[in-house]
């Protein structure tokens, strides 16, 4: 199944319809690979455990990050693969797309990943998810209760988070 | 002038057989393009494993800041994968036509080896006119 998955024959996921049911999962990660936060909201398929579910992820977006620094066409000294970068160091990228998802991805200068995965054919979600980052700021790390470095656990960032992502299209 | 900055194909076991670059800034050397052509496999498959939904056939398409990239991948796991600017039309059309000239003149050449790099005359004089950007905008039709 791994090599003749083509897209023909593999059924397309249903195009989102109804408001809220365009994104999929969202995880949050600081700049040590830490989960801050996940949440899912229409998974059908679990392959893995979650914790290594969030390590995969973890390790995909870190390895993809290292790729494109090293493609990047537009720059001569490109440095090593494989070496770690600071987060704004090197060509990123902001969302890739498979048949069945998109996936797109923002790093803050702090190195807080946020990874918003969506029906593929979404659109540029890039403001979106600096949008969920000020939401982020906002009642994540401006609440004197949170301790950083640790999961979220905060009721308004939650219904706030739910509340907008429902309306991305 | 070329449609696109590069050109990689990999097998099915994520080795390189064909690397070709089209004027990028600071070209990859032999290993380098190896180690990315491996890590791009590796990607790949990550990315199945990761979809919430079943049937997923790994990346398509990926957007950096500087470039994106397209990845078709054959019935018998061979990728193409191409390097273009960020927005390039036509690049799923353009990794079907490289996928014929790859049937057509590396698959159908007797002295080809399954799985080793391409050397074939013919695919690279038949790939470097199809790259050609006046061509590539062509496929649109």
């Amino acid at each position: 199944m791994q090599f003749f998955g083509g897209s023909d024959v593999s059924p397309s996921p249903p195009a989102p319809t109804a408001a809220g049911h365009n994104a999929n999962v969202m995880y949050m990660f600081n700049r040590n690979g830490v989960c801050l936060f996940y949440r899912e909201w229409n998974r059908p398929l679990r392959t893995l455990n979650p914790q290594q579910d969030h390590k995969l992820m973890f390790g995909l977006l870190f390895s993809l990050k290292s790729l494109t620094a090293k493609m990047d066409p537009t720059s001569g000294d490109k440095g090593n693969l494989g070496v770690p970068q600071l987060p704004g160091q090197g060509c990123s990228f902001h969302s890739f797309r498979t048949n069945t998802y998109k996936l797109s991805f923002m790093e803050s200068p702090s190195g807080i990943k946020i990874i918003l995965v969506t029906h593929p054919r979404t659109g540029d979600l890039r403001e979106a998810l600096k949008y969920i980052y000020s939401l982020y700021v906002e009642y994540v790390a401006k609440n004197p209760l949170y301790n950083p470095g640790t999961p979220v656990r905060c009721d308004l960032f939650d219904t706030n988070l739910d509340q907008y992502v429902r309306s991305i299209s | 002038m070329a449609a696109i900055c590069s050109l990689f194909i990999i097998n099915k076991s994520g080795g390189l057989i064909f690397y070709k670059d089209y004027g990028s800034a600071g070209r990859m050397d032999t290993n380098d393009s190896l180690r990315v052509a491996s890590l791009w496999h590796s990607m790949h498959a990550i990315s199945q494993q990761l979809s919430p939904t079943v049937g997923c056939s790994g990346i398509e398409l990926l957007e950096a800041d500087t470039f994106d990239l397209h990845c078709f991948q054959s019935l018998t796991g061979t990728k193409f994968f191409v390097v273009c600017e960020p927005g390039a039309l036509h690049m799923e059309a353009l990794l079907k036509v490289i996928y014929e000239l790859y049937t057509d003149y590396v698959l159908k050449n007797p002295f080809y080896e399954m799985e080793m790099p391409i050397r074939c005359e013919l695919f690279d004089l038949n790939l470097s006119q199809a790259v050609q950007k006046d061509r590539v905008a062509l496929l649109g039709r």
